[in-house]
């Protein structure tokens, strides 16, 4: 039955392939041609002008100081979110004392905690950023309003300080993912096959022995999705809205919070130099590529069928 | 089936081959075609409409069945003020549709519209997301409002418009010689906010020099009240006090010489006086606690409430924090205090200039009509309308009488009045937004105020990016005429 096997095919992707030429393939291609001009974004003559914008991107200390940063997230953020995600989520699907006519089951009161960790997905990101801003506000903040109530007098200024700046976004940013990928975790739990944890109890294997050996390898697979997704998260849309939403500036006191997409951002809409935006744009590229090629890799395992 | 197909994957046939070129095509194509193509579209700027018939009632010529259409920065001043006057534009010309817009992010909604060659006819080019000036201007976007301005006025038909405006409003609008390419339409008195009521409180008077000052600021913390706070999260409210500090200090060429980046222009020793002076209110410890983490309403509301004594700031405070500030508050600016008696400007000199920029495209379908709607917001009535809407001066001289004035508006015409002829207006926040807000005040300012830079250590990061500044090529460059 060979017979129009590739029409039928071409013919159920044509579309699908026509959009994501015209809206992620073409827009890609503009950025780099625009990344070779000195278009400001606000009038429609530019003209080229070869590698200047990448040489002076080279120079340039502030977009240093930004791929600093960015790279961090990419690596912290995905090490912290999905550590604590797959404990949750084997605490709220293994992790429970054996109850009887159960092999296995969640800690007590899991349905709730199920909820209360997706809740943060729920909000939109905006208001996550400025309900932190409020919490974390040094002079009227729940934060240091709790630290004053216990004792501390020496309270810190959070966001205003650039030793702290950056880590309280990344906790904001922490809080705000973790509990999409308990959710997905769970899920990919649930798929595990109640034999083999049956089979590890009867030979005494213990809760934390049981994760290591049966939990994670079977998982594999979803773990490298939710890194690639939450490392392009923390390199793009989200990192980006709660540094622009909290931090000091925004870019943080004396730059110790600005990354690339602010600096994106930055360019084309308040300096208007649209041409150097899509130059750092182009270098964000290459970093979120580099991080996925990366992780790909090195994750790499043989696939177990179960 | 034809021999000339191959029925499985091992051979590649000459349909296979068609078929996989034209999925190659589909991908290759749109790369080729790149090249020769542009997405900032080709604008043809001949639709313009046709000009009216001249008259004394119609000076700039507009074509009164024309349709207009305005677009207005939505923020601290509100609309009200725009859509009175466009009531009489439309009285005026009762064939005309005019469209109406208001938004607060005047950059995402107009970019794509200066790119394609479509702007609208007038436009309040303000707020966070304003359109950079110095790119509108150095890529030639903007129309020379000189017509309006040599026009007769409104209320008096014997005065240009340019006769009627506050000092400075024109000068303002140029950029690189003649031509006028803003319209300031507010007026805004920057300085030292406060309320008279917590310095009576304290037995005090607003202290002319900077002793004065810091005796004030220790009696305060006695007292458990701090005597300054300044918005953290943007520390360029500072400049709003510093610079006409320094102007009063060393005169107002030390800021003329920063504005046209000269090298060394911040090495000048009234910069390092000043600076070293506002680094004392941090060394004593003067600084409401927590400042430098908060933003603009955090430390506004901290000090309307009473829990600091003064704020760099600007008149548009007492509109924005109208809900907070206490009846009894008697809000009102103080000039920088003198330094010593060596300074080179009286006490009473003051920052104060346009703010509002309104603008009318190049590529303005109907410029004369953009124009004339300004010429109606200079008008008498409309400036009333505007002062008693917004608690703000306008750019029009006069329009204060006979409209019940608030307490900070009416301090900000007492502060006119001393200032006289000692009015400066630093352009750096017009000129380079990047060097002003980020670089000066969050990484440089914001650092130093927070104690975690010394003055001298400051102004050689300011001086280096001042020189990075007028180094860089990118950049429109301007200077004081």
């Amino acid at each position: 039955m060979q017979h129009g096997k590739y029409r039928f095919i071409v013919g159920f992707l044509v579309v699908p392939m026509t959009l994501y030429v015209i809206f992620v393939i073409w827009p890609f291609i503009q950025s780099i041609y625009y990344s070779f001009t000195d278009w400001t974004g606000l009038s429609p003559d530019f003209k080229m002008v070869g590698f200047d914008n990448y040489t002076k991107m080279l120079d340039d200390d502030v977009f240093w100081k930004s791929l600093q940063h960015s790279v961090l997230l990419a690596v912290l953020l995905p090490l912290v979110t999905l550590g604590l995600a797959l404990f949750f989520a084997f605490m709220l699907n293994v992790g429970g004392r054996r109850r009887k006519g159960a092999a296995i089951s969640g800690v007590r009161g899991s349905g709730f905690y199920k909820i209360a960790y997706f809740f943060p997905q729920v909000l939109s990101i905006a208001i996550v950023a400025i309900l932190f801003q409020f919490a974390f506000d040094p002079a009227q903040g729940m934060i240091n309003g709790t630290l004053k109530a216990v004792g501390f007098n020496d309270v810190p200024d959070w966001l205003g300080d650039p030793q702290l700046a950056l880590w309280v976004i990344m906790a904001v940013l922490v809080w705000c993912t973790t509990g999409f990928f308990v959710v997905l975790f769970s899920a990919g739990m649930a798929s595990i096959p109640k034999d083999f944890y049956e089979a590890a109890l009867l030979d005494g294997a213990s809760r934390f022995t049981t994760f290591f050996r049966i939990t994670l390898p079977l998982l594999w697979d979803t773990v490298q999705s939710g890194w690639v997704y939450m490392g392009i998260l923390a390199l793009g849309a989200e990192g980006f809205a709660i540094v622009h939403i909290m931090s000091v500036g925004p870019g943080g006191p004396d730059y110790s919070t600005t990354v690339l997409p602010l600096y994106v951002y930055q360019s084309a809409f308040r300096d208007g130099q649209a041409g150097y935006a899509t130059t750092i744009g182009v270098a964000l590229l290459l970093v979120t590529l580099a991080f996925a090629a990366i992780v790909m890799r090195v994750g790499r395992r043989e696939r177990l069928e179960f | 089936m034809g021999s000339t197909s191959a029925h499985n994957n091992e051979g590649l046939g000459r349909r296979d081959l068609i078929k996989r070129s034209a999925a190659l095509g589909l991908i290759a194509v749109p790369t080729m075609s790149f090249l020769s193509a542009c997405a900032s579209g080709d604008s043809s700027s001949d639709d313009k409409v046709e000009k009216g018939e001249k008259s004394d009632k119609n000076p700039l010529a507009v074509n009164g069945s024309a349709p207009l259409e305005i677009v207005i920065f939505d923020g601290g001043f509100g609309t009200k003020y725009a859509e009175d006057a466009k009531a009489v534009y439309e009285k005026t010309y009762p064939e005309a549709k005019v469209k109406f817009s208001a938004t607060q992010k005047i950059q995402s909604v107009l970019q794509p519209r200066f790119n394609g060659g479509t702007p609208p006819d007038l436009i309040d080019n303000s707020g966070a997301q304003q359109m950079d000036m110095g790119v509108l201007v150095g890529k030639k976007q903007l129309t020379d409002l000189t017509p309006l301005l040599d026009a007769p006025s409104i209320d008096d038909p014997a005065k240009k418009v340019r006769d009627t405006l506050r000092p400075g409003i024109v000068e303002m609008g140029q950029f690189d010689g003649d031509p006028v390419w803003i319209m300031y339409y507010a007026y805004t008195v920057y300085g030292v906010w406060y309320s008279q009521t917590a310095l009576e409180k304290l037995d005090a008077t607003y202290p002319e020099n900077w002793d004065d000052m810091l005796a004030l600021c220790a009696k305060a913390k006695k007292q458990g009240i701090a005597g300054w706070t300044y918005p953290g999260k943007h520390p360029y409210y500072l400049p709003f006090s510093l610079y006409p500090f320094i102007a009063k200090i060393g005169g107002s060429e030390v800021l003329d010489a920063i504005d046209n980046l000269e090298p060394k222009a911040w090495e000048h020793p009234a910069v390092k006086a000043a600076f070293e002076a506002y680094y004392e209110l941090v060394a004593k410890d003067y600084i409401l606690k927590g400042t430098p983490g908060l933003d603009h309403r955090g430390s506004q509301g901290a000090w309307a409430r009473g829990k600091a004594l003064f704020i760099p700031n600007g008149s548009w405070v007492e509109n924005e924090e109208a809900a907070i500030i206490p009846k009894d508050f008697k809000l009102s600016v103080g000039a920088p205090s003198s330094l010593d008696s060596s300074d080179k400007m009286p006490f009473g000199t003051i920052w104060a200039s346009g703010g509002e920029p309104f603008i009318v495209p190049s590529k303005a379908k109907n410029v004369e009509g953009g124009m004339e709607q300004l010429r109606i917001m200079l008008s008498e009535a409309s400036s009333k309308s505007f002062t008693a809407s917004t608690k703000s001066l306008s750019a029009f001289n006069g329009g204060t009488d006979g409209i019940e004035l608030s307490d900070g508006l009416k301090s900000g015409v007492a502060a006119l009045e001393k200032a006289g002829t000692n009015v400066v207006n630093p352009r750096l926040q017009d000129w380079y937004v990047k060097l002003q807000k980020e670089q000066i005040g969050v990484a440089a300012l914001g650092e130093m105020m927070a104690g975690r830079a010394k003055p001298a250590e400051t102004i050689k990061k300011i001086q280096a990016f001042a020189d990075a500044t007028a180094k860089d090529q990118s950049i429109k460059h301007f200077k004081h005429q």
